[in-house]
């Protein structure tokens, strides 16, 4: 199918590539089908793109690059309803909130995106307790 | 909305498999108990706020800015 995008443009994309979100995310609850696109020339940042509505496309990163300690227990009402079977099946991504400049941006760990490739569904989970922030900055892992 | 007054210990249930429970009222604190299937998200009502905003300013107006960046 084709999506009109953000950053890329306008892309064919395969429809098994999909991520259903069926209650959207906070914010966003009415868009309930991203992709995750590449960023060209570099690795570490990737997009987060809705296949409905080109505006909303989130920048996204691996946490643990940034924290490699950062400890995150999915709850059951997400392994309900992402319906996870298997650990292996499970990735996360945090959301980039992007700032200017680059280095003052910040991850939120206390709101991960929990994605279970096994079935194409995604939820981005709230951790009521969390020892980590929604606005992580980046600088601290320099230390 | 609907209101409904409650006195401490006492509870409303909702639908079949949830319950609110007053555990303790004080001052302007009401603690609430909460008996839900683990199925069911509960978040608090600013921290899901928080999570709204953080999402809505989150989009950046380009990636340019990013592109020198390396983890």
């Amino acid at each position: 199918m084709q999506i009109e995008t953000k950053f890329h443009g306008q892309i064919e994309m395969d429809s098994q590539m999909i991520y259903q979100f069926p209650t959207g995310l906070p914010g966003f609850e009415e868009q309930h089908q991203f992709v995750i696109l590449p960023i060209d020339g570099n690795d570490t940042f990737q997009v987060m793109q809705s296949t409905e509505e080109a505006g909303v496309a989130f920048v996204v990163a691996n946490p643990y690059a940034f924290v490699p300690t950062y400890d995150l227990k999915i709850d059951e009402a997400t392994v309900n309803s992402l319906a996870i079977e298997k650990e292996e099946d499970v990735f996360v991504l945090a959301v980039v909130s992007v700032k200017e400049p680059f280095e003052q941006s910040t991850l939120n760990l206390q709101a991960p995106l929990i994605f279970n490739r096994n079935n194409q569904k995604g939820k981005q989970m709230i951790v009521n307790q969390s020892t980590y922030s929604m606005r992580h900055p980046f600088q601290e892992e320099a230390k | 909305m609907l209101v409904l007054a409650r006195k401490k210990g006492e509870t409303i249930h909702l639908g079949d498999d949830i319950v609110l429970k007053v555990v303790e009222v004080s001052g302007d604190t009401v603690r609430l108990g909460i008996e839900a299937p683990q199925a069911i998200d509960i978040v608090r009502g600013e921290l899901m706020q928080a999570v709204t905003d953080t999402n809505q300013q989150a989009i950046p107006a380009d990636l340019s800015s990013l592109m020198g960046f390396k983890k």
